[in-house]
């Protein structure tokens, strides 16, 4: 256990799955335009994925910048892998990219199943079906 | 609270060769969109050229610049 368990908590979260949306809100309820706009490019993908709310606590957002040396929200990261914010998310959307790296096929496909539930200490809306 | 002009100077001084437009996207004056086109962005994945951007501004991303959306590319 290190002395920053908010840091590890959101490692843990990167790590274990596969597909994670660090958002300001929730998919149901966004807080911010951008992050309405990149959890509404995944739901399009009919892409499963789980999402964090950052807004409960600030040093979620202050850590995750820290690990991805990525000033804004939302993040997507993929396979443990930023992808990147509203702007490269939408892009990749618009350019069929997004469905590549998600491995559905833009038609609705679910994801293959791979991330589990984890227990972390943010709450973590679950999308995996 | 900054200027689209100051962005828009701030992103061309500090990457060299870059043309920059920057848009207010709300005229609070908070919420940004800029293209930047860079010739050094050829050899950046397309996160490394937004992060080049962000890096222009560090902490005020997120603080006095709520919100800056990027489009970047090499030309």
């Amino acid at each position: 256990m290190s002395e920053n368990p908010v840091r590890d908590a959101i490692q843990d979260a990167i790590r274990d799955h596969e597909v994670i949306l660090f958002m300001k809100g929730t998919p149901e309820q966004p807080m911010c335009g951008f992050s309405a706009r990149t959890a509404a490019a995944l739901e399009a993908l009919g892409a499963e994925y789980a999402a964090v709310d950052i807004l409960p606590d600030p040093r979620i957002r202050q850590e995750l910048s820290a690990i991805s040396n990525w000033p804004t929200i939302p993040q997507l990261f993929v396979h443990g892998e930023l992808v990147g914010g509203c702007d490269i998310v939408s892009e990749m959307y618009e350019s069929g990219e997004l469905a590549t790296v998600l491995g559905v096929d833009g038609g609705g496909t679910p994801a293959p199943e791979g991330a589990q539930p984890g227990a972390a200490p943010m709450q973590i809306e679950n999308r995996l079906g | 609270m900054p200027s689209t002009d100051d962005l828009k100077t701030r992103i061309e001084a500090a990457i060299p060769g870059a043309h920059a437009d920057v848009l207010d996207l709300t005229g609070g004056g908070d919420h940004f969109r800029a293209t930047v086109i860079a010739p050094e962005f050829a050899s950046l994945s397309r996160i490394e050229q937004h992060r080049r951007v962000y890096s222009v501004f560090g902490t005020e991303i997120g603080g006095p610049i709520h919100a800056l959306s990027l489009e970047t590319r090499a030309e």
